[in-house]
């Protein structure tokens, strides 16, 4: 679980993010949601310590995030893993070099057993004949898997999704946020994703929190959010004719 | 004001990289990469400019003393002087400065743009180590092409002016070996081992701390040339300045 109290975070005087309040649960799946510019990105990176926080508190379980505590910091980030909006695969290295890195970087395990544990992930997230290829060699989708495989090979506690669909079609991109789901909740991990896909939110919004200029206006499910009344909501929800569509529906 | 700030975060750039070490059995794998990029993926160019280099310096020296009354060995002599003193280690520096410096600039920057330096920290690895340490330790053999430079560039003077009719062999190889002064070699290791840290870190400080895209990794890697030669040439003055004036 992780808890977010009061924080707040500027650059050059304008505020990114105001004085937001949350919890993210353990073994569901966490959504900020909001437009282009509302603060999603700013307010991941300040869970990750990316970016330092102005004001307010973050705590990983029971944890103060201090960003002075070197060692602390140090072992919570073997904790965390990370899905980047362009997957951030290192180019110099093939697909399975990229699953091994944290396992070479923070294991005692010897090739043969990082090898082993490589192959384990890389089937779960259901990728096959790509480990000797280069990420410019596979598809954006699988791109995506294997970030998502590197993020879950030291079984962390911690996972983040920065928009791990975006670029993808409708269709791999409701596989991949399955995938996330069901990651989620096989290693009962506290997931937090940042997205503006109306998809993903019908699909995998345990719990979402929704960001408008940098503030937090709503929090909620899935299920709560198709039947709120607050308009900015509403206007962000509906914004596409298929959702318009369904809205009629529903009503009729 | 921002020169001043772009100094600050250069030498705090320079000692996160002195900390937190990544483990060895990973650096060594780099600084084996390192090596090969930059020093062995080097060693081509290096040579073909030395040695054309030199040839040049002897055929001009040649032609600039036409007065019988100077000694055969002058040409020689004088070509041994620019090379070692100057060609060599400067001159060499500076084409490295576009090769190698603009190789590690626009790396660097790219694994920026692509977010892959972020991804090393949400990993808590120490990026200014793990990317610029080995690039630092692997620039430490800057001084054996330094060295091919030199003898690379006396042969090209050799061959252009035997071979052209401007000296004989005896006399070249005569001048060569004329008021050798030892520290001369000296001065010149010191001010290479001085550019290979130049070359090593100012391109990764302009990779390193770029915004933007593509563009901007052309860009940085653009800016990080100029300021690489530049810092390289006042190097330069300053170790001359101390050592030989």
């Amino acid at each position: 679980m992780i808890t977010v109290k009061n924080i707040s975070k500027s650059f050059e005087n304008i505020k990114i993010i105001d004085d937001i309040s949350a919890v993210f649960e353990k073994g569901k799946t966490n959504l900020i949601i909001g437009q282009s510019g509302s603060g999603k990105t700013v307010l991941m990176k300040c869970l990750l310590g990316l970016f330092d926080i102005d004001e307010g508190e973050i705590l990983y379980d029971s944890q103060k995030f201090k960003k002075d505590n070197i060692s602390m910091i140090s072992d919570l980030r073997k904790q965390i893993g990370m899905v980047f909006q362009g997957s951030a695969l290192f180019d110099s290295m093939s697909v399975i070099e990229n699953i091994i890195f944290p396992l070479r970087m923070f294991s005692n395990k010897t090739d043969s057993e990082m090898i082993i544990r490589a192959r384990e992930v890389i089937k779960r997230v259901d990728l096959k004949d790509v480990d000797h290829k280069f990420p410019s060699e596979i598809s954006g989708g699988m791109k995506k898997r294997v970030a998502i495989a590197r993020a879950i090979v030291l079984n962390p506690k911690y996972l983040f999704c920065d928009e791990p669909n975006s670029g993808l079609d409708p269709k791999t991109a409701i596989i991949i946020d399955k995938l996330i789901q069901e990651i989620t909740i096989e290693y009962d991990i506290t997931t937090v994703i940042n997205t503006h896909d109306m998809n993903s939110v019908m699909e995998i919004g345990d719990k979402i929190i929704f960001l408008v200029e940098g503030e937090k206006i709503w929090e909620g499910t899935n299920k709560e959010i198709l039947n709120t009344d607050d308009k900015m909501i509403n206007d962000f929800v509906y914004s596409s004719e298929l959702f318009k569509k369904v809205k009629l529906i529903q009503k009729k | 004001m921002k020169f001043f700030f772009h100094i600050g975060r250069y030498f705090l750039m320079i000692k996160y990289t002195f900390t937190k070490f990544t483990k060895w059995s990973v650096l060594k794998k780099l600084i084996f990469q390192e090596i090969e990029d930059l020093i062995i993926g080097s060693i081509g160019i290096v040579a073909f400019m030395s040695f054309l280099i030199g040839g040049v310096v002897a055929i001009q020296t040649a032609l600039a003393i036409e007065n019988p009354l100077l000694p055969g060995n002058l040409i020689g002599f004088a070509t041994r002087q620019s090379v070692i003193l100057e060609f060599a280690p400067t001159l060499i520096s500076i084409i490295m400065a576009g090769k190698v410096g603009s190789y590690i600039t626009s790396s660097i920057g790219t694994m920026r743009v692509t977010e892959q330096i972020d991804a090393l920290e949400v990993m808590g690895i120490n990026s200014f180590n793990y990317l610029i340490f080995p690039k630092i330790i692997s620039l430490l053999l800057y001084p054996f092409l330094i060295t091919l430079a030199m003898f690379l560039g006396i042969l090209g003077g050799y061959i252009a002016s035997v071979y052209a009719g401007f000296s004989t062999s005896f006399d070249f190889i005569q001048g060569i070996q004329l008021d050798f002064k030892v520290f001369h070699i000296i001065y010149t290791y010191i001010k290479t081992i001085l550019f290979a840290f130049v070359l090593a870190t100012i391109p990764s400080y302009h990779g390193f701390f770029m915004k933007g895209g593509a563009l901007e990794v052309g860009k940085a890697s653009n800016i990080s040339f100029v300021w690489t030669s530049s810092v390289i040439i006042i190097i330069n003055f300053i170790v001359t300045q101390l050592l030989l004036a």
